[in-house]
């Protein structure tokens, strides 16, 4: 009974959660609150997932009100595995944000900070379920706006100003989604994905239609953060609070993603937006100047949030460059790279979201000596930082391998080149951070003014925290161990956006 | 040519207003006016909409004798959504401004800038 309610309880649940938990006031309740909503999330989409595997894709009609005309929840692989990925992040960082917040954020606004996170998660599982343009797009301005909002939390003045620049970038890139979704309108009077995706072929020649898509792309560009539309990102993650910063890069970007790949493939279809846009050659060279330029700038960092960020650019690359190869392969390395880049960005920042608890920076300057000290949290820093690397048995190599085999299906030898040395250049930002950490002898006295004595002994993040970061840490070994679980998910999920539309793979 | 001009003239205005807003957008340095700016862009999507949903010789979508044409209703529901999502994002630009000022004194990105580094 409740079963077949459960695509819409994937949302309202948040949805109404958000409210209450701004009542609350309390700021542990209020922690209580999200934490439960979190994982009552993850659980459905859990099950949900394991449905959508089961029996194959499920249409929810909201209100009873029928497919093309009412609002259509529709979940299909993709839609379950990124709803997995966002509430399965935000079930993680939560359990970690109760200390963190606690030290970044004021006691009196925490409860509204958890009722933003709350509105986040909405927004993001509403984008990733509705199987309708203009809900996808409600959704995306909910969660846009509480994301900025959850950025000006940050403690630094500079904060605001990121939460600013990120507000009118991002509106514009929502403005310019509108716009497309217009003309897409005006063109078939329908506003269902599966039903634009039937009428669109009988106009896809006429200029409405690529206007429209020239809209959307440039749109959804901009939430991506694709070179060379990122410069809002850095900022944003560099000045966010930490938790939000790690909640941010498992999710935010993953479902902008997702929204590519559903208006690329399902709305418009492979064919259309490849043989006759010819998209996949600017997606390729995008993709590809966004995975060199993100870690060279990011050697030269020495906040290591900021690092984080340009690295998150080009691994936002790595998983348009797999779009842009529009074959099965590419379409898996991609998904999986979602998943994947969830689990080790999410455990870099909330390793450095737990430096910043006990030393109150995450100055590369401020962490030497810090392999002593904490020992716990860097090992789990320096794991994730292999995993990001992509060496073997972590998740980050699973990511690379399909990258790389499908660049050489289809003969790009050259791109496997880029992704070489992208990757060394991932080693060397991330050796930066273990020889400060295990090489360089502690300093006397840290920023904050702990005596020597306590610098020599073990200062530990707490358990609440460490115990979020090591879950992590343990998923990206499992799923570079065994990755028949998210390979097999991310494949199937291929499959359906090439799959459903006959005329994409061969053209291409 | 003037049908097309003439015939077309609130999509004049939405290009225009659409224009005008992103170049306030971008070439301002102040906070505020970019949040002008914004809004006129905003607005001229509004219009856009509204536009599209207009029918020669229709009226107000009532279902009653006599009424073979009306106006599509579904764009007019939709811009009411926008501009909910456009109030808000407004009001949390002015909010962020407002915290801005607290914190810099300034709502001029230049200087701005300059007290950052």
């Amino acid at each position: 009974m409740i079963k077949e309610h459960l695509p819409v309880l994937q949302v309202i649940i948040p949805l109404i959660a958000a409210p209450v938990c701004m009542l609350a006031y309390r700021p542990k309740l209020a922690w209580l609150i999200a934490t439960a909503v979190s994982w009552t999330a993850f659980i459905i989409a859990s099950i949900l997932l394991i449905t959508v595997r089961e029996t194959g894709t499920l249409s929810y009609a909201l209100g009873g009100w029928a497919a093309p005309w009412g609002i259509e929840y529709r979940v299909d692989t993709i839609s379950a595995f990124v709803l997995l990925i966002v509430a399965g992040i935000s079930a993680v960082t939560i359990l970690f944000a109760r200390k963190s917040v606690e030290r970044e954020i004021e006691p009196d606004r925490i409860y509204l900070f958890y009722t933003a996170w709350v509105l986040c998660l909405t927004g993001l599982l509403g984008i990733a379920i509705t199987g309708d343009v203009f809900n996808l797009f409600v959704f995306l301005e909910i969660s846009s706006l509480s994301t900025y909002a959850l950025i000006a939390f940050g403690s630094d003045r500079r904060a605001l100003i990121a939460a600013y620049r990120y507000l009118v970038m991002g509106t514009i890139g929502a403005t310019f989604i509108v716009i497309g979704i217009g003309f897409l309108y005006a063109m078939t009077g329908t506003l269902n994905m599966l039903d634009l995706a039937e009428r669109l072929p009988s106009v896809s020649n006429t200029r409405t239609i690529a206007v429209a898509f020239a809209f959307m792309t440039v749109g959804i560009s901009l939430k991506v953060a694709l070179f060379p539309l990122h410069a809002w990102l850095p900022n944003a993650y560099t000045y966010a609070p930490s938790a939000v910063s790690a909640l941010l890069a498992g999710t935010a970007s993953k479902v902008g993603v997702y929204i590519l790949l559903r208006f690329l493939f399902t709305v418009f279809g492979g064919g259309f937006a490849f043989d006759t846009m010819v998209l996949n050659g600017i997606l390729l060279v995008l993709a590809l100047l966004a995975i060199l330029s993100g870690p060279l700038i990011a050697v030269f960092q020495t906040n290591l949030k900021r690092m984080l960020a340009y690295s998150s650019v080009a691994q936002i690359g790595y998983t348009v460059l797999g779009v842009s190869l529009a074959s099965i392969t590419g379409l898996t390395a991609s998904i999986v790279h979602l998943f994947n880049h969830a689990l080790i960005k999410t455990v870099l920042f909330m390793a450095l979201g737990a430096v910043f608890y006990r030393i109150g920076s995450v100055s590369i300057t401020e962490i030497n000596g810090l392999g002593r000290r904490m020992p716990w949290t860097m090992a789990a820093f320096v794991a994730g930082g292999l995993s990001l690397i992509g060496v073997p048995m972590t998740a980050g190599f699973i990511s690379k391998w399909y990258l790389i085999s499908a660049s050489l299906e289809k003969g790009l030898w050259p791109v496997v080149v880029v992704i070489i040395i992208a990757s060394l250049l991932a080693v060397v930002y991330v050796w930066r951070v273990v020889e400060a950490a295990y090489f360089q002898p502690a300093a006397e006295k840290s920023s904050t003014g702990v005596t020597d004595t306590v610098i020599k002994g073990r200062e530990e993040a707490p358990l609440g925290m460490l115990i979020p970061i090591w879950a992590l840490v343990a998923a990206n070994i499992y799923f570079g161990l065994d990755a028949s679980l998210t390979t097999g998910v991310a494949r199937q999920a291929a499959e359906t956006l090439l799959g459903g539309l006959s005329l994409t793979v061969w053209g291409g | 040519m003037l049908t097309t001009t003439l015939g077309l003239f609130n999509y004049w205005i939405v290009i225009v207003l659409m224009m005008l807003g992103l170049y306030a957008v971008i070439a301002s340095r102040n906070l505020i006016k970019k949040i002008i700016g914004l809004n006129i862009f905003q607005t001229s999507v509004f219009i856009f909409y509204i536009s599209m949903a207009k029918l020669e010789g229709g009226t107000a979508p009532i279902l009653a004798e006599g009424i073979p044409h009306y106006a599509n209703p579904l764009p007019h529901v939709l811009i009411l959504t926008a501009i909910v999502v456009s109030v808000a994002t407004t009001a949390l630009g002015l909010a962020l401004i407002l915290r801005i000022r607290e914190a810099y004194d300034s709502v001029e990105e230049d200087e701005i800038q300059r007290l950052d580094e």
